[in-house]
């Protein structure tokens, strides 16, 4: 017996198993739920019974559509308003200036805070007995709190995406300010020296140089926002309702059926977010490839 | 934007120029102040909230405060009882709030244990060996990470009662579903991915020669783990564990589904007072809720740069 050549796999061995058999193993029979296999009660057929119930004929299937809709411009607003922030900020903080490092701080404060007390923070301040709408109401702007807009547990899901930007903005910010802090400035003193103004540095020599980090962290945040519970939980309406919500409830209905099309559900998530990965990889392979 | 330096030593018209570096200045100082202001905003919130006293609309600082929603999570005893006797006796019959927040430190500190156990000698292999299939180990540990909860959550609560029977069946008496320990095992699949990834990072810049000298001055392999490699890998251990501690202290929808609402953490507590409406007893547990958090940020901050994969941990938080 080589034990020599055992030596890696039983070193990797635990932590492999725990994620095979809690996460792979999970995911593998939810798929195989999902196609109506249950042996128990006799059905051995593989079937598309359950998505073609939850996405067209069952009685919840226009329900599926607008939580789809609202969970692709949720993730795409939240990505990018975030990574706006985050880079504009970055930039603003890269300079010295006197409270550098307690801008600094304040910036990462929201970075290990839970998302689940972010959404809780947006109620108490932007519900309409909320921080700011006392702040409208003692400036005279607003005569009550019947004034203030709507803007949690609202139907184009404002509040969830003003949750993400919070939270996320710190998560792009200390990405973009590590990548340039590693880049230095000195790429734009040349641009400078050869006349570029501000915008012009910019626009041709900054943001190409944090384009690929700023890349892949949005593909992080688009997957996350796209399949996370709590925040819309919190944040959103009966109706429409995001994807995940919907799987839920789907899920944990006393009605079987309403069951197999939770776990259909679930699957579209997963497969949707797994596809976002992959064009991401591919994307990127192909940019390292062709520099 | 790093402009201000070769240009204001030109001295080219001193005088507009300095007008117009002084409003730049201004706007600046402004735009970071307004920023700062409104990244914390909400934790703000939760203090006003949290200690405020006949806070009507539309006051918007607090003119009265209290610790009242504080005695009515029976976390503080009422005004004129509180010696240190009271608050004993209070914490003693283990309030709501109380026990929520101790299982939820048991199980973020059973959690992180186990997932360093089982993770350090995976990322040890991946910092240091190259071999076959590496790249889809490395997949495979990264894919938790990407993949959000409710997609693998469903299947694993059907899978969890399905061992349960099993084990049953088997003359076990051990439930996984609806318990402590299933929850606890769980958290491993969050968990787990940031445990390896961060140590792989250590692992790759750790020189495995120190261990064969030691072991040349005959040094057992217990005797070389804590002599060398540990005091090696000990800053790098010492932030994986917050981090692990960090995704399994913020974790809701596992929790709720494996723990079928008989594990009440932190979050559970948090997500049902949500619903209550009482913003002074919510604001009041997430400040209990988010302080390890920022805890860690303070002792962590210096070990975060955009590469380390730690950042992606909290990401996820």
């Amino acid at each position: 017996m080589d034990w020599e050549r055992l030596r890696i796999p039983l070193m990797l061995g635990p932590t492999l198993l725990v994620i095979t058999v809690l996460f792979f193993g999970s995911l593998a029979f939810g798929l195989v739920q999902s196609l109506g296999f249950q042996p128990q009660i006799g059905n051995t057929t593989l079937t598309l019974d359950a998505y073609i119930s939850v996405m067209f004929t069952g009685r919840e299937a226009g329900q599926f559509w607008s939580g789809l809709l609202l969970t692709l411009w949720v993730a795409g607003a939240s990505t990018f308003l975030s990574a706006a922030l985050a880079v504009g900020l970055a930039l603003l903080l890269r300079r010295t200036f006197f409270g550098k490092k307690l801008s600094v701080f304040l910036f990462q404060l929201n970075l290990p805070i839970p998302h689940l007390v972010i959404a809780i923070g947006m109620l108490l301040l932007f519900s309409q007995s909320g921080l700011l709408a006392r702040f409208a109401g003692e400036l005279g702007l607003i005569s009550g709190p019947r004034d203030f807009p709507i803007l949690t547990r609202d139907r184009y899901g404002i509040g969830i995406i003003l949750a993400y930007v919070w939270k996320e903005t710190a998560f792009f910010g200390i990405i973009v300010m590590a990548i340039l802090q590693s880049l230095g400035d000195d790429y734009e003193a040349v641009a400078q020296s050869l006349g570029a103004n501000r915008w012009q540095r910019f626009r041709t020599v900054t943001l190409p140089l944090i384009m690929p980090g700023l890349m892949s962290a949005s593909i992080i945040v688009f997957a996350f926002t796209f399949g996370s519970f709590e925040v819309p939980r919190i944040l959103g309406v009966q109706h429409p309702q995001m994807l995940p919500v919907l799987t839920l409830d789907f899920f944990l209905n006393p009605d079987l059926n309403a069951r197999a099309e939770g776990m259909a559900s679930s699957i579209i998530i997963a497969l949707i977010v797994l596809a976002l990965v992959f064009l991401y990889m591919y994307v990127s392979a192909r940019t390292i490839r062709r520099d | 934007m790093s402009d201000a330096a070769p240009t204001a030593s030109t001295n080219v018209s001193a005088r507009d120029g300095n007008v117009g570096a002084a409003v730049r200045k201004v706007i600046f100082y402004l735009t970071i102040a307004f920023m700062c202001l409104m990244l914390v905003l909400p934790v703000i919130a939760f203090f006003f909230n949290a200690f405020a006293f006949r806070w009507f609309y539309p006051q918007f600082i607090p003119k009265e405060w209290s610790l009242q929603a504080w005695e009515r999570l029976d976390l503080i005893p009422p005004e004129g009882e509180r010696t240190l006797a009271n608050f004993i006796a209070l914490w003693l019959e283990v309030p709501d709030a109380v026990s929520a927040l101790w299982l939820s430190l048991s199980i973020g500190a059973v959690v992180t244990g186990i997932s360093i156990l089982i993770g350090l000698p995976a990322a040890r292999a991946l910092g240091l060996y190259r071999f076959r299939g590496k790249r889809i180990v490395e997949f495979m540990i990264i894919t938790p990470t990407i993949v959000p909860p409710i997609a693998f959550s469903l299947g694993l609560n059907i899978n969890f009662i399905r061992w349960d029977l099993a084990l049953a069946d088997a003359g076990i008496p051990l439930d996984l579903a609806g318990s402590v320990v299933g929850v606890a095992i769980v958290h491993l699949v969050p968990v787990m991915p940031y445990v390896v990834l961060t140590l792989s990072g250590v692992f790759a810049n750790y020189n495995a020669d120190f261990e064969a000298q030691a072991r040349s001055l005959g040094a057992g392999p217990i005797r070389i783990f804590f002599d060398v490699t540990f005091p090696a890998i000990l800053p790098g251990l010492f932030v994986a564990g917050l981090f692990a501690f960090l995704v399994s202290w913020s974790q809701y929808l596992l929790t709720f589904l494996i723990g079928q609402g008989r594990v009440i953490t932190l979050p559970m507590l948090l997500f049902s007072a949500a619903g209550s409406g009482n913003n002074a007893v919510i604001a009041v547990l997430s400040l209990i809720f988010i302080a390890p958090a920022v805890l860690i940020l303070l002792v962590a901050s210096r070990y975060l740069s955009g590469d380390s994969s730690a950042v992606g941990g909290f990401g996820r938080v």
